[in-house]
Order: C-alpha cells, then sequence, then structure tokens
C-alpha cells in the first residue's frame, strides 16, 4: 500500500518536473542573494546589478579574480602625458546584433553615462573626469582630463560599452525588455522579471571564447534558507553568500562542494571626532557628557583598538569565514601595505592607554551598527561589547535595519558605528580618499568619512599619491599615507569579509574577491 | 443599496488618503533613500543629482501634494529602485499573490469546515480529540519553520516538488496562473499548504465552537423533533446559523492572506507582493510601498463591501441601510 502510493506520488512529481526532467546539461540555475534592479548597464550603481551586467555588456578594461586590470575591450592602455590617455581598441569584436564594435560605440557610451533619466546611483563619477574624447581612428581612441586623473583606467573598468546603434533612441525601459540589451558579452539576455529571475543565453559568437554553458538561469532567493534548500533540492546548481551557520553542514557533505576567498570589503569602526566635546552616545560612567571628545586622542582610539580580540571573532562569531584586518584592503591589494599587521589584541596595554589619556575608570559608550547588511553584523558589535567590557569601558550595542542605519550614521548621530566598505577599484587609495581624508564633500575627499578624522600631513601625502601618474612611485605614496593612519588608528579596522559560494558535485567556481557571481566563472568540474 | 454603496466609497476615499499621508510620513521618517541608493564613494554632485532625479529635493508637503495629483490621474509614481511605475510592478506580482491566497483560502475552507462540524458534533470521540489536537500544532508551528521542514522532505528529501519559483503558467484573459499546469500546480503545492495551514485551524475551531453552540439551541432540537433527516438539520439548520461569524473571519483572512504572505513568499521565493515588499521597505523605496498599501487597502475595503452583502444574503435581519435598518 505505502509502496504504490509512494510510486504513485512519485510519477506526480516526475509530471510535475518537466523542466527538470529534460534540463540539458549545458544548461544552468545559480541562486542570488539580491534582485536585478534594471537590465541597463548605467541605470543604477550597485554591486548585483554591475555583477550581471558583466555578463551580457563588456568594459574596455576588465577586472581578474583578484581586481587586478586586464584587457577587455581594449587591448592596450597608456598615458600620453599626465593628461591624456590613449586606448588601443580591440578589433573582430562584435555585439549580439553581428554589428562591429569601433570607437563609436565608446564616444556613445560615454555621453550616455551622465545623461539617464531618474537614475538612483549613476555611474557619472567615473566618467566626469573625462572633458574630451578624440576618435584617433575606429580603433584607437584618445581621453583628456583636466587634471592629471591615474584612477582613469580603474574607472573604465567600470563602465559597460553600449552598442551606439541600439542605444541611441533607448531608454531605460529598453533594456529592462531587452529590446536594447545589446553588449559584446559571453551572454545574450534572453528574460528579466524584477525581483524573479534572469536568463541569459551563450553567446556563440563571442570574441573570448566558447561558454560552457548554452542556458543560465539566475534565481532571486534573497532568503538565506531558501538558497540553501534551492541547491540542496538541486534547483539550482550555484548559490552565492552561503549562510555561516550552514557552511559547516555543506563541506561535509560529498555532493557539494564550497569556494570562498577573502573579500574587498572591510568591516570597520568609524569614531566620531567631529565634535569638541562628548560625540553623541559617548558619556563618562553616570552619563554626563566628557569635557573633551575622546575619540580624538590618538592613545583611546589605539586603546579601543587594541581591546578588540579580532582572532576571537574571526573564529566563533564569524566561523572563520574572515580574515583580521591591519588596514583597507588584504595586502595582496595594490597601495596596500605589507608592513601593516593586525593590531595585537593587548586588554592590559588598553587600560594603560586609556589611563594616560585621562581615563583611568574608562567611560560609557553605545556601539551602533546596521543588522542586516554584513555578515553577522549585529553579533560582532555585541562581541566588542564584551571586549570592551573588559577594559572598564561601558559598552552598549543598539543595531538596526540598514535602511535607518545609514542615514543616521551619515548625520553622525551615533559616536560609535561599525560599519564595512568594499573597494570597487581594487586599490586603497581610493579607499583611503572617501575614508579618511579630511571632509570635504565638493572636492569629492572623505565623502564616506563618517569619523571626521582630519590629519594634514595624511592629507597632502595622499593628495601627491592621487596626482602621480607613476605606478611605482604611487603606490609607495598611497602606502605611506596608509601606514600614516593606521598608526594613527584613524578608523579601527576589525576584518576582512570572505565571501563564500557552493555549487553542487561536478561544478566549479573560481571565486573573486569583489563578490562578483559570474557564470563565466562556473565551470563543469573535470 | 445604491446610498450605501455611496457612503461606503466616500469613506474608503477619505481611508485611501489618510493612509497615503502616514505611509508618506513613516517611510519619511526611518530615513532618505538616497543614502541608501547613492554609491558611497559618489561626490556631492551626484548625491544632488540623485536626490532631484527622485524628487526628494522638494519640501516635504509638496512631494506628498505631486504625489496626490498624480495619484488622483492613476499615477502612483516611480518606483525609486526600478524606475518603472509602482503599480505596474505591483499589478504585475499581484496575480501570483492572489492566487497562491485563494488556492490557500480555497483548501483551509474545504477542509476547515468539515472538519470543524466533525469535531462540533461528535467532541468527545478519538476522531474529534484527534482534529482537535491536530489544530493545535496548525496554530502554534511557526509558519517559518513548517516551511522550511516542508522544504526539507518533499523537496530535499524526496525531491518530489520543486523548493521554489512559480513554475509554468498559463495564461488565462492575460493574467498568468499557476493551477492549469501540471508544473504550476507542484510549484504551488507546498507554499498553498504552509500558508492554509493556520487559517485551516482557525476554521476548524471557529466552526467546532460554533457547532457546539448550535446543536444545544431549540431550533436543532425541534428540528430533530420534526424527524428532519440529520444531513438536512446539520447542512441547513446548524451551518447556516453558524455561517455568520465563520463568513466574517474568512473575509478578514483573505485579505489577511493576500497582504501579509511574506513570509510564505520568501522562504519559497514564490515571486508575488510580499516578497517586493519587503525588499522595497529595506531600500526605502517609497512609491512601491505607499502603492502597494493602497492597492491592500482597496481590496480589504472590498472584501469587508462582499462579506457585507454576503451577510444580508445569510442573515435575512440584516439590511444593508444602515439607519434605515429597523429591529
Amino acid at each position: 500500500m505505502i509502496r504504490t502510493l509512494r510510486l504513485a506520488l512519485a510519477a506526480l512529481a516526475l509530471l510535475g518536473l518537466p523542466a527538470l526532467a529534460t534540463a540539458k546539461e549545458r544548461d544552468v540555475s545559480i541562486g542570488l542573494q539580491a534582485a536585478i534592479t534594471s537590465m541597463d548597464p548605467h541605470y543604477h550603481n550597485l554591486s548585483p546589478n554591475n555583477s550581471m551586467m558583466l555578463h551580457v555588456f563588456e568594459p574596455l578594461i576588465k577586472r581578474d579574480d583578484n581586481q587586478k586590470l586586464v584587457p577587455g575591450l581594449a587591448t592596450s592602455w597608456k598615458a600620453l602625458d599626465d593628461l591624456t590617455w590613449e586606448f588601443k581598441l580591440r578589433k573582430n569584436v562584435r555585439f549580439h546584433d553581428g554589428t562591429p564594435f569601433t570607437a563609436d560605440d565608446v564616444v556613445f557610451t560615454l555621453k550616455r553615462v551622465p545623461n539617464v533619466p531618474n537614475s538612483p546611483s549613476s555611474f557619472a563619477t567615473f566618467t566626469k573626469p573625462i572633458v574630451d574624447v578624440k576618435v584617433v581612428d575606429p580603433h584607437t581612441i584618445a581621453f583628456k582630463t583636466a587634471t592629471p586623473h591615474v584612477l582613469l583606467p580603474s574607472d573604465l573598468a567600470s563602465v559597460l560599452i553600449v552598442s551606439k546603434l541600439n542605444g541611441e533612441k533607448a531608454a531605460t525601459e529598453d533594456y529592462n525588455s531587452g529590446k536594447a540589451t545589446i553588449g559584446t558579452g559571453p551572454y545574450k539576455f534572453a528574460e528579466y522579471i524584477p525581483n524573479q529571475r534572469v536568463v541569459l543565453k551563450a553567446n556563440y559568437g563571442y570574441w573570448g571564447g566558447e561558454q560552457p554553458w548554452d542556458k543560465v538561469t539566475f534565481k532571486i532567493l534573497t532568503n538565506p534558507s531558501a538558497r540553501v534548500a534551492a541547491l540542496l533540492s538541486g534547483d539550482v546548481q550555484m548559490i552565492e553568500t552561503v549562510p555561516t551557520a550552514d557552511i559547516a553542514k555543506l563541506s561535509r557533505d560529498p555532493k557539494y562542494s564550497l569556494a570562498d576567498k577573502v573579500s574587498n570589503r572591510v568591516i570597520y569602526v568609524h569614531l566620531n571626532q567631529s565634535t569638541e566635546k562628548s560625540p553623541p552616545y559617548v558619556t563618562d560612567k553616570s552619563g554626563n557628557p566628557l569635557e573633551k571628545n575622546p575619540f580624538r586622542d590618538a592613545r583611546v582610539r589605539k586603546a579601543l583598538s587594541i581591546a578588540v580580540n579580532r582572532d576571537a571573532i574571526v573564529d566563533r562569531v564569524m566561523e572563520k569565514k574572515a580574515v583580521a584586518a591591519a588596514q583597507l584592503l588584504p595586502d595582496f591589494f595594490y597601495g596596500t601595505s605589507k608592513k601593516l599587521k593586525p593590531a595585537k589584541y593587548d586588554p592590559e596595554g588598553a587600560k594603560k592607554l586609556l589611563a594616560e589619556a585621562g581615563y583611568p575608570n574608562g567611560f560609557a559608550l553605545t556601539i551602533h551598527g546596521p543588522n542586516n547588511r554584513y555578515i553577522n553584523d549585529d553579533k560582532v558589535a555585541q562581541a566588542i561589547a564584551q571586549f570592551y567590557s573588559r577594559i572598564g569601558i561601558d559598552a552598549k550595542v543598539e543595531t538596526m535595519p540598514s535602511s535607518v542605519y545609514f542615514t543616521r550614521a551619515t548625520k553622525l548621530e551615533f559616536g560609535y558605528m561599525v560599519l564595512g566598505w568594499g573597494t570597487e577599484s581594487g586599490e586603497q587609495g581610493s579607499s583611503l580618499r572617501s575614508l579618511l581624508a579630511t571632509y570635504n564633500r565638493d572636492k569629492g575627499m572623505g565623502v564616506t568619512n563618517r569619523g571626521r578624522y582630519s590629519n594634514p600631513e595624511f592629507d597632502k601625502v595622499l593628495a601627491t599619491a592621487l596626482v602621480t601618474m607613476d605606478d611605482k612611485k604611487r603606490e609607495a605614496l598611497i602606502q605611506q599615507a596608509a601606514e600614516m593612519a593606521m598608526n594613527d588608528t584613524a578608523l579601527i579596522p576589525l576584518h576582512y569579509e570572505v565571501s563564500t559560494w557552493a555549487t553542487s558535485k561536478g561544478f566549479r567556481y573560481t571565486p573573486r574577491t569583489d563578490q562578483y557571481t559570474l557564470a563565466t566563472g562556473l565551470k563543469p568540474a573535470k | 443599496m445604491l446610498a450605501y454603496a455611496i457612503r461606503r466609497f466616500g469613506q474608503s476615499l477619505f481611508v485611501l488618503v489618510l493612509m497615503s499621508f502616514l505611509v508618506f510620513v513613516g517611510v519619511y521618517a526611518i530615513g532618505n533613500p538616497v543614502d541608501l541608493l547613492v554609491n558611497p564613494q559618489a561626490d556631492e554632485v551626484e548625491r544632488v543629482r540623485a536626490t532631484a532625479a527622485l524628487g526628494l529635493d522638494k519640501p516635504f508637503l509638496e512631494q506628498y501634494w505631486v504625489f496626490l495629483k498624480g495619484a488622483a490621474s492613476g499615477d502612483l509614481g516611480k518606483s525609486f529602485v526600478y524606475n518603472v511605475p509602482a503599480l505596474t510592478l505591483i499589478l504585475d506580482k499581484l496575480p501570483a499573490t492572489i492566487e497562491l491566497a485563494f488556492v490557500a483560502m480555497v483548501m483551509a475552507i474545504s477542509l476547515g469546515i468539515p472538519l470543524g462540524l466533525v469535531a462540533g458534533l461528535k467532541p468527545d470521540s478519538f476522531v474529534g480529540r484527534g482534529i482537535m489536537a491536530g489544530s493545535i500544532l496548525g496554530f502554534s508551528l511557526p509558519t517559518f519553520w513548517v516551511g522550511l521542514v516542508l522544504i526539507m522532505v518533499f523537496s530535499v528529501q524526496l525531491g518530489w516538488l520543486p523548493s521554489n519559483g512559480r513554475g509554468d503558467t498559463l495564461d488565462v484573459a492575460g493574467v498568468p496562473v499557476s493551477f492549469l499546469t501540471v508544473d504550476g500546480l507542484a510549484h504551488l503545492a507546498m507554499p498553498a499548504v504552509n500558508l492554509a495551514l493556520f487559517k485551516l485551524s482557525l476554521l476548524i475551531r471557529l466552526t467546532r465552537a460554533g457547532t457546539r453552540e448550535a446543536v444545544l439551541q431549540d431550533y436543532v432540537k425541534f428540528a430533530r423533533a420534526k424527524g428532519l433527516s440529520q444531513t438536512r438539520v446539520i447542512g441547513v439548520h446548524v451551518l447556516k446559523n453558524i455561517l455568520i461569524p465563520i463568513v466574517t473571519v474568512i473575509g478578514l483572512e483573505l485579505g489577511s492572506v493576500i497582504a501579509f504572505a511574506i513570509v510564505t513568499e520568501s522562504i519559497f521565493a514564490w515571486p508575488g507582493t510580499g516578497k517586493l515588499l519587503i525588499d522595497s521597505i529595506n531600500q526605502l523605496d517609497r512609491p512601491v510601498i505607499v502603492a502597494y498599501l493602497l492597492v491592500i487597502v482597496t481590496l480589504f475595503i472590498v472584501i469587508n463591501f462582499v462579506v457585507d452583502v454576503l451577510y444580508s444574503l445569510l442573515d435575512p435581519r440584516v439590511r444593508l441601510g444602515g439607519a434605515a435598518a429597523s429591529h
């Protein structure tokens, strides 16, 4: 009886799953953690979108797994002088509709980028430094900048080239519908349903060679448990951002394999140094404001840094899927210093430093952080509070959804802020500039410097670095600036997140530092 | 009846305007969408541009006025995040949610009322006690957990049902539905059961309580004494009299199932409006939040109206004239 019932149900299930039964070997499904908000490559500068668009469109310069710049639609590039760059474009590249790729498409793209209507976050930041474009011949193009702009190649790696022919009259809706979504990339647009799925088909004429998949379906599975369940049930062959709680189980199961890599995202603490007296939520132990802002004292900042046991956070809170941080990027990236090591856990030393700074009995502060933005963000904040109680600081913890948190943090409503920063450019100069240069929004310096750290000497070295065209000299200057800031504990680096992907048996993913999930990195395992 | 409908319409309009204002104030108080949307590396120029592009540079009341003017002509604004009209975004997702809700409600009603009747008529029997025990489980197990267990058993262990998505759909009058294809049914089964479970238990308990009360009433005794058949006594005299509270609850619950299927939708990645709402709240996508709530409030208003009409059909003493009704 039970057997017949089971057979009947199994037969029913088979009927119900024609997709699974007929799924071809060269089709693959991937579970993503966040929605793709548009198929227009210039509409919304957002990681999940940028990652998706790299399948269909290509930049002049690409980034490899470690975010090193490698040739894309340009085969080579060089600075002719401080203000002029020349790019040689790849020949014999065709768009998905068969039209050839030329310098005109680059010119059109640069014109379109700052003019996408209603864009909530545009790519204009990357194209703004270019004041003039000259087409030398169909496969050579020259860019002029107003001031020396060393990050031009890195900026252009974020700008995807669209087809002039298809893009000239197209609006964002035409990219969402697929009408204008015609690039040079390894995959073609097939279907886009917001908040549900994106389907891509292989571009058999791709200049970079054949792809292992005919059809790739990206499913939006925002709920972490649903994502894991989809992998376990075989509905998808790969998922990104495996929840830390499931990593141990999946790594023991021979039916699945995990791929992980340290990412470009550092989790750090900004200490609000904007006020003369107590910053918000920092008081003495009986709740009265302090005479001076303790975070303006480098000794206090250092004490708060060495009081945190980073190894314990990495081991217990992050289940080893993190690496203790010493600066803003792991030390294999451009502009990072090998001399900087993660601060050693030293509660006694921290107490001594606090006493020297005039706080022998400590003080009280509230740790603020998001609770749905970074991996285990609220638990990290809890852990820090416990370390602080050991050096005599009364620490309370308040975490909140990122929709509330970031607005308040930007308004400097907090004193002690747990934050994260992903360096998309893959070089430390841009992170130092955004996070630690003296705050000046109009000049684009310190735009995300929520600690309002300000050090004129550091600013000077960084400013020189940002206009030094020679790669070696510039790197040395960025390293020098990084050492100055970190030795002054300008902010407290905690750890670098490790991103994790899980694949079914028979698949292999090449993990990336930029946390992108690319079908081009997924291969059948040999 | 007509006057009643017009008065109801006027009240509803007032509720809609009031609600949209409250949501506006609420989202405004939570935070600034630009802080979440703009890339953190962007400079001031870019922030100013984005703020203006989204219409957030205007004073709060002016933003609301712009919204009201648009709403009067049926335009509820464009999603900040997706750059498509918020109403289109919601109406595209709404059929999936409504289908799921209806299937769940049909399951709950078609099982809940008969089971409740049985439990009410034979409260001390083994079956009656069994049904009540089961309904306690349905009440107390969290939807989230039941959903995951369903997936673990039917998708992961047995591999019978797909763990997520909606499957193949067929268009009926331009609206895609899942329940007409085998693949769609397979996708629908688990989320619908998961969603129905709580409502099922609720209906069982409600029907049982009503039945136990009704069978002691004089008119039931009298009907029995007249020698009417058991079927007629239960089907007409008992059931019809206990239906009023049940219809009320079904109406309210149908609304809440449509509006708050969020947990089930996110576990099964069901492409409905609940999932869209959660994402929109996280990104402070105000036009979508406002449009969603307006659509849901409208739904509630319509459902309540239908329930009121049903009352008058079930109970001749209820008249839809308001003050004109005499007792």
